[in-house]
């Protein structure tokens, strides 16, 4: 349903897209994830046919974003990362223009506008200007906008930033029904559990490239290795532990001289501990402590995307 | 493309999302308007400007209220010291504070085109497959109805205090000529609007250009009491040419040299500014 192939594009120096690939199928949620200034509002923009690319092809419900966008539009809806309400018109008045903007017959768009103020919860809203929303109903309001025209590709950009915990839980729940009823789903989030919660497949992305890209499964049992943490009493110990440790793990030994510790990321824990006791005991270093943690998602979501390497 | 519904859950969870999205209806539901959906469309959006500028009474009220002040300001306070040869200065004056009127009215044009580009309104619209040159066409429409209403309530001022035009065929005329400018200067705002990102810059280059044209017109005097370098100016731009037109239908004076060019003036105008907007409309994307 949405086909992407080497999309780059650049806002003066910024490199906002370095080649992007994704393949979302039918029925299906991607979930983009990545942090501040990824690119993935840029992303959904030029999907939306918002923004041109500077090189790449992108197709959605088989149109050409840049060639067909005309067609695109009639296949979409866009609920983007600030809600694009207009204050001076009731939710109910923005459904309908809308509606009337995406060419359903009048009596559609009012029964679409009804329906979806309710399933919203804004049917007394409905009557107010959107000025008077709180953000989280603006919100609401935005996304029922998105879905006036009931798009076969909905792209939602970062939908649950400045929800509170309940209105998240009901905007994922829209998600599913979306998803349920066969609508194609493109979401951006800074969270990975939410991600994993909704997305059939995540593509992790990072200035402007898909850093990783899979099932949350995969991606979990891909990227989520163990680490073994070895706590030393002095620099010298340091040194010499993350020598005699080359090669246990994947990787090289991530030494912290101010912490005196020496991390290494394994597959299996339990065999790695041994062979660290025994290298080290070799060796005479003395150590202070020895510790396994299974990282969090958002430790993998951190270590995939740091750009401090 | 496949249009079919692709369900990956379960068969039962179809019924309780049915009012969140059907996918998979007919593109059939699109249908044509009588008018085409470019009209139809800067027809949905001209409502939609002129709704949300009647729901912020406040905006209307001040713009209302500034011309009437221009008004009073003239005909009472300054008018006694100004005299024009051949007709009262209250006639004079009223072409003047039309003009004035439609000109400064289109600000809210720039303004209200600002204000839906940051929202993020102009990105819904251009989500939608509606026509793209509905947004342009929508405000410049609204800015039509609106000047139709402010020229209105002015000539109702002017007849208030003394304001009396030769005939109504004239004064119709005139009203016709100032809606004309009215788009003119429309399409100088969209413009205005789509270059500066926000609302008082939007305001402060409006007036820019708009204020020096005003005042170094015919507005408020007669051209001929200005120094010679500023007379050459007023004389030969097109805010003197539009005022000099309408005075001459109001006050019912010949109009064979005066009426074509204030026309070529509105022409010239309206053709750059709208090829300059429309082009830096579809430009930013
Ligand atoms: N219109 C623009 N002009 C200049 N630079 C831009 C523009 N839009 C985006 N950028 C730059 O492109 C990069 C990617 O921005 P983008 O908005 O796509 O990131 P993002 O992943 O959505 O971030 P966030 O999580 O903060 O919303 C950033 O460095 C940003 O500064
Ligand atoms: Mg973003």
């Amino acid at each position: 349903m949405i086909q992407v192939s080497g999309l780059r594009k650049a806002f003066g120096a910024v490199q906002a897209l370095d080649g992007i690939d994704l393949a979302v199928a039918g029925g299906t949620v991607l979930g983009l994830l990545g942090p501040n200034g990824a690119g993935k509002t840029t992303a959904v923009r030029v999907l939306a046919t918002l923004a041109r690319p500077d090189a790449g092809s992108a197709r959605v419900a088989g149109f050409d974003v840049v060639r067909e966008p005309r067609e695109v539009r009639r296949s979409i809806g866009l609920a983007g990362q600030f809600a694009a309400v207009d204050p001076n018109l009731t939710g109910r008045e923005n459904l309908l223009l809308a509606g009337r903007l995406a060419h359903l017959r009048p009596p559609a768009a009012r029964r679409r506008a009804g329906e979806l103020l309710e399933r919203f919860g804004l049917t007394d809203a409905g009557r107010r200007t959107a000025g008077t929303y709180s953000g989280g109903m603006r919100r609401r309001l935005d996304l029922a906008a998105a879905l006036v025209a009931e798009p076969l590709v909905v792209f939602l950009d970062e939908p649950t930033t400045g929800l509170d915990p309940a209105s998240r839980a009901d905007l994922w729940s829209v998600v599913r029904e979306l998803v349920a009823a066969g609508t194609t789903v493109l979401l951006t989030t800074q969270y990975l559990e939410e991600a994993d919660q909704l997305a059939d497949r995540i593509a992790v992305i990072d200035a402007g490239r898909v850093v990783a890209e899979g099932t949350p499964a995969e991606l979990k049992s891909r990227l989520a290795a163990t680490r073994l943490v070895v706590q030393l009493p002095t620099e010298d110990a340091v040194r010499t532990a993350s020598a005699r440790l080359a090669g246990i793990g994947t990787g090289v030994p991530a030494v912290d001289p101010g912490a005196q510790t020496v991390v290494l990321e394994v597959a299996d824990g339990p065999a790695a501990l041994t062979e660290v006791v025994r290298r080290l005991d070799a060796a005479g270093v003395a150590v202070r402590g020895l510790s396994l943690t299974e990282p969090s998602l958002d430790q993998v979501f951190l270590s995939l995307t740091s750009r401090a390497a | 493309m496949s249009t079919g519904t692709t369900t990956s859950a379960g068969p039962d969870r179809a019924d309780a999302l049915r009012p969140v999205g059907r996918p998979g209806r007919p593109p059939a539901q699109e249908y044509r308007p009588l008018l085409g959906w470019a009209v139809t469309d800067a027809l949905t959006v001209t409502r939609r400007n002129l709704v949300g500028q009647l729901r912020q009474p406040q905006i209307l009220v001040f713009a209302a209220i500034q011309p009437i002040m221009f008004t009073l300001l003239f005909r009472y306070v300054f008018g006694g010291a100004i005299t024009v040869p051949g007709v009262d200065y209250v006639d004079y004056l009223m072409a003047g504070v039309f003009v004035q009127t439609v000109v400064f009215g289109g600000i809210a044009t720039a303004v209200g085109l600002t204000e839906d580009l940051a929202s993020g309104v102009v990105d819904r619209f251009r989500s939608l497959p509606m026509a793209r040159s509905a947004v342009l066409t929508g405000r410049v429409l609204a800015d039509v109805a609106r000047n139709l209403l402010s020229i209105t309530l002015m000539v109702a001022v002017g007849l208030a205090v003394g304001f009396r035009p030769d005939s109504v065929a004239g004064l119709l005329a005139a009203v016709g000529l100032l809606l004309l400018l009215g788009v003119a200067f429309s399409w100088y705002y969209a413009l205005v609007g789509l270059v500066v990102g926000n609302a008082e810059a939007a305001q402060a280059a409006g007036f820019l250009v708009i204020f020096p044209l005003t005042f170094a017109s015919s507005a408020f005097v007669p051209t001929g009491s200005m120094p010679g370098w500023l007379r050459a100016f007023a004389d030969n731009q097109p805010i003197t040419a539009a005022i000099d037109a309408i005075r001459a239908l109001v006050l019912g004076q010949p109009l064979g040299e005066v009426v074509p060019v204030a026309l070529a003036w509105i022409a010239a105008i309206t053709v750059v500014m709208a090829a300059l907007a429309i082009t830096r409309y579809r430009r930013a994307r």
